[in-house]
């Protein structure tokens, strides 16, 4: 056991407007949910940053893991044709 | 010049102004990072409270008087916080239940406020309570965590409310001022927020498992009639240095 009493760690993440996707913006430590959301909302909207706020502890997040990069991320690297860009698109197509 | 309006708002502003600075002393110095700029935010929305009320009271009294002049270079009988605003930062338990005793009667205080017939007054007062109701949440949840904690913890927030007790009768004192302004519809009598702050209490400390202590009023004079604690000069002698060193300076 640490003496590190700060209690759970806890990931946040901030909705900037309405209808956009949340992003993360950082962590926070706290003991209990209340206690969470009110630290994220003095750290991490103190500045207008956003109207949402969603919190995860961050031992909840599965993540990968950097020594499997190689196995997980290198072999896409070679499969253009992966990418629909072998294609002609019509003239008349927008957006992509 | 309305004086009654002018002495009202310095009375409003100094309680922001004066605890503000007894926060802006903690920062940095918070039991942890989340809660030090926690505590520290809520010290900013004081200020700029007091700003605004210090403002309209410089305004009131004109002849190119600023807020500036009023937060900074007055003499220690002039200002008019209360007793309880002065208190210095013993420990944490203390900062916090200063702050809740400070957090209920504001919340109330705005709630009538904004229903008042002075624009500025009440337009000041609209913005001031989402603040507050966001001030007294987390106070609130604070004083129940404390409460509810580890026997110290406990014994220590209900030391400091046992202390700073006999701070609070001067919140509800009232002086034909705010009775005049009250019958104009101007402002409202501190008198009248009795009934709601103690039952909001009641309800905190019910939760808290604390216990109400009833050590009566300490002192016949009271600060918002400019008669302050053997601290405020130590304060203002602080928070006025930079002033007298580089008067009118800007940044």
């Amino acid at each position: 056991m640490s003496n590190d009493n700060q209690g759970i760690l806890w990931e946040v993440f901030i909705q900037p407007k309405a209808g956009k996707p949340h992003k993360h913006v950082g962590s926070l430590h706290a003991y209990d949910k209340e206690m969470a959301m009110k630290a994220a909302r003095d750290l991490y909207t103190r500045r207008q940053e956003g109207c949402g706020i969603w919190i995860i502890k961050a031992e909840d997040i599965i993540s990968s893991q950097s020594s499997d990069a190689e196995a997980f991320f290198d072999p896409s690297d070679d499969k253009v044709y992966r990418h629909p860009t072998f294609y002609n698109i019509p003239d008349g197509v927008k957006h992509i | 010049m309305n004086t009654d309006l002018y002495t009202y708002c310095l009375r409003i502003g100094d309680n922001g102004l004066i605890l503000s600075h007894r926060i802006a002393e903690y920062c940095s110095k918070g039991p942890h990072l989340e809660e030090d700029l926690a505590i520290t935010n809520v010290g900013l929305d004081l200020l700029g409270q007091a700003e605004a009320f210090l403002k309209y009271a410089a305004d009131i009294k004109g002849g190119g008087l600023t807020e500036d002049d009023l937060a900074f270079r007055r003499k220690e009988h002039e200002y008019l916080c209360v007793h309880l605003t002065e208190i210095p930062n013993i420990d944490y338990a203390y900062i916090l239940a200063r702050q809740f005793l400070m957090d209920v009667f504001h919340f109330y205080l705005y709630k009538k406020l904004v229903l008042t017939e002075d624009p500025i007054i009440s337009g000041i007062s609209s913005k001031a309570i989402k603040e507050v109701t966001y001030h007294l949440q987390r106070s609130s949840d604070w004083v129940i965590r404390l409460g509810q904690g580890t026997d110290e913890s406990h014994l220590r927030i209900q030391k400091a409310f046992d202390d700073l007790w006999m701070y609070t009768d001067e919140l509800f004192d009232s002086d034909e001022i705010e009775k005049n302004l009250e019958k104009k519809n101007l402002a409202v009598t501190s008198s009248s927020l009795k009934k709601d702050w103690d039952k909001k209490i009641k309800e905190i400390f019910l939760s808290a498992g604390l216990t109400a202590p009833s050590t009566p009023k300490h002192s016949m004079r009271y600060g918002k009639y400019g008669v302050h604690t053997e601290y405020l000069g130590f304060l203002l002698a602080e928070m006025q240095h930079l002033n007298l060193l580089y008067p009118d300076a800007k940044w």
